[in-house]
């Protein structure tokens, strides 16, 4: 039995919504675009808070500059603009100015993953996650629907230090409801079996559902969790799910290298190594094409997740660990 | 703290800065010798007769801010902050030691009186917005001073940060450049010229002025001036000599990143009047 698809609001959306309710409620926070404010909702902000705001141009090496100032002065800006453009322009600005000087500067970026769609390559970020996660103390997100972000984005407020939180620009399947509460470095088990674990996040939380399903009509008892925060990694929950199932099926919407297979991979390892499966981006940039039509050529829709299951069961079932 | 109000104390001052800047280096045995001279006047002008600050209070929410942006000029910076009573002097020696506050670079976690992290070149201007920000947005009244430096103008970032500083008329923000002619490799003028430095920062819309970056009087003024200025941030253009007052370092582009040998620290010591 499939589950059902209903489609909530973008989680760059709900962003939007969430810096609203932080403006409201926070005279310190403050919010910086790169001309994208239209596409990465912050111009909803800029509208209700206008002397808070600041579209920096399409600069965004000094937006990230200027928010450290800012945060050193005890504000806690935002900075936002594409997923690609902000995180890749601006890896030593958040090193030397962010992330060294452990400001509290929140990076909450739009359009992350390939699902950004007829764009194409050059506007899809598939890098951001590794990129970000090299940054000591910085916290690495991607909420998988409009309730998880925008509980997220309030969570970050309270964080004290460098967050990063990528949104998406399609609507986001619902896999959560309002009243779901969200912590930072704690994932969310949101099924539990005994055969594999299927660990997701953002976008691939719902193909994991989905695959869930599939897997149970063939008997697979799988395990999804929703590992919406990369780093601090919840070694905990991992380390029960490593126990219990012994074997996992990783899955994210970004490059291969360095994303949330890298780092669950790093992180079992060493404490309890399982057989694993990785469904991700292959080492290669996308092209244009509809969301759905890019997540299926680059084999990371529900489909792809069962046949990796099936597949690491075969390695557990190999190493006599059934 | 007290302030210093004539000029032959504040040229005495800076002297002791130099000799200190030498000291911190010999013993450290690297670092940037000819950066951290060419800025040490500008340095004591600020921090012992322009900024108001309190080295007792280093947190103080009224205090004018300064950055270093030209991060690897550290050892001019420490010794300013030594000096004023930021920490004890004795403390400079332990400069780039392992464990010391007093890191290579600028870190803003570890030694009261720095405002940030610098030691990536260009950033610092754009931090200095910022705070500047920052100060519009707290209905403050204090000034914030970046100090770049000639080859840190190569950087695009910096360009970013004049075009930003002056679309958001930041009248309380003051660029003081290091302008010593010489970068890592070489002259600017021969790895990547600069000029028409004093157009290029008039035409983004900064008010500008040129002075003798060695001048104590004409630092003065241009301080002054530039706190006067509406509508806009200013830029001082201080003409220096990198490694300004040790003989043998002036101009001598050889001490960019090397720090004086145990004969060279007590002859450019001598020099400084060391007694
Ligand atoms: C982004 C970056 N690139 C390279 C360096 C290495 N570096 C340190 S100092 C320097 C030359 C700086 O020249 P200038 O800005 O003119 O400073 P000054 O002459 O006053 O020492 C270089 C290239 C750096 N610190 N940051």
């Amino acid at each position: 039995m499939a589950i059902e698809k209903k489609l909530g609001a973008a989680t760059r959306d709900a962003y939007g919504k969430a810096l609203i309710q932080l403006g409201k409620t926070n005279p310190d926070i403050v919010v910086l675009d790169a001309d994208l404010s239209k596409s990465t909702k912050t111009a909803l902000f800029g509208r209700q808070f206008p002397d808070r705001f600041f579209d920096m141009g399409i600069q965004e090496a000094n937006m990230v500059g200027v928010a450290a100032g800012l945060a050193s002065q005890g504000k806690i800006p935002f900075v936002s603009s594409f997923a690609c453009f902000l995180i890749c322009k601006t890896h030593d600005q958040l090193r030397m100015s962010v992330a060294f000087p452990e400001l509290n500067v929140k990076v909450v970026t739009s359009h992350g993953g390939i699902s950004v769609g007829e764009d194409g390559a050059s506007q899809q970020s598939i890098e951001d996650i590794a990129l970000v996660c090299t940054l000591p103390g910085f916290v690495v997100m991607i909420p998988a629907d409009q309730y998880a972000a925008e509980k997220l984005v309030l969570r970050s407020a309270e964080w004290k230090g460098p967050v990063y939180i990528r949104t998406g620009r399609p609507k986001a399947p619902i896999v959560y409801s309002e009243n779901d509460s969200f912590q930072i470095g704690k994932g969310v088990r949101l099924r539990e079996g005994t055969d594999v674990t299927l660990v997701a996040n953002g976008l691939q939380v719902f193909e994991a559902l989905c695959a869930h399903e599939a897997l149970k009509e063939k008997g697979i008892r799988s395990s999804v969790v929703d590992l919406h925060t990369i780093k601090p990694l919840d070694q905990t929950l991992l380390l029960e799910e490593a126990k219990r199932t012994g074997a996992f099926v990783i899955c994210e919407e970004h490059q291969i290298w360095g994303g949330l297979g890298s780092a669950v991979s790093t992180a079992l390892s060493k404490e309890y190594p399982v057989p694993m499966e990785f469904v991700a981006i292959q080492d290669t940039y996308a092209e244009s094409g509809k969301p759905d039509e890019l997540l299926e050529k680059y084999g990371l829709t529900s489909p792809y997740i069962v046949k990796a299951a099936e597949r690491v069961l075969a390695k557990k079932a190999q190493l006599g660990r059934v | 703290m007290q302030k210093l109000v004539n000029i032959p104390d504040l040229c005495a001052k800076a002297l002791e800065m130099r000799r200190e800047i030498i000291r911190m280096l010999g013993e450290a045995g690297s670092g940037h010798p000819g950066g951290s001279l060419s800025c040490a006047d500008l340095l004591t002008a600020l921090y012992f007769n322009v900024m108001r600050h309190d080295p007792e209070n280093p947190k103080w929410s009224d205090r004018d801010r300064l950055v270093l942006s030209k991060g690897h000029g550290a050892p001019a910076l420490y010794a300013a902050l030594a000096l004023c009573g930021y920490f004890p002097k004795k403390e400079l020696v332990t400069l780039r030691q392992l464990g010391s506050p007093l890191q290579g670079h600028p870190d803003m976690r570890k030694l009261p009186g720095l405002e940030a992290s610098t030691g990536s070149l260009g950033q610092g201007l754009s931090i200095g917005i910022g705070i500047a920000l920052a100060q519009i947005l707290d209905k403050k009244d204090y000034r914030t001073y970046v100090m770049i430096s000639d080859g840190e103008c190569n950087e695009g970032q910096i360009w970013e940060a004049a075009a930003s500083a002056a679309h958001f008329k930041l009248n309380h923000l003051i660029g003081i450049l290091d302008y010593n002619k010489y970068q890592l490799d070489g002259a600017v003028q021969d790895i990547l010229n600069m000029e028409p430095m004093a157009q290029k920062w008039e035409s983004f819309g900064w008010n500008v002025c040129e002075i003798d970056g060695h001048n104590m009087v004409e630092i003065l003024e241009a301080l002054e001036w530039a706190g006067k200025q509406a509508g806009g941030p200013s830029m001082i253009i201080a003409h220096t000599v990198k490694g300004k007052g040790v003989s043998f370092m002036e101009n001598n582009n050889d001490f960019h990143g090397v720090a004086p040998t145990k004969e060279e620290t007590a002859r450019a010591l001598r020099e400084l009047g060391e007694k």
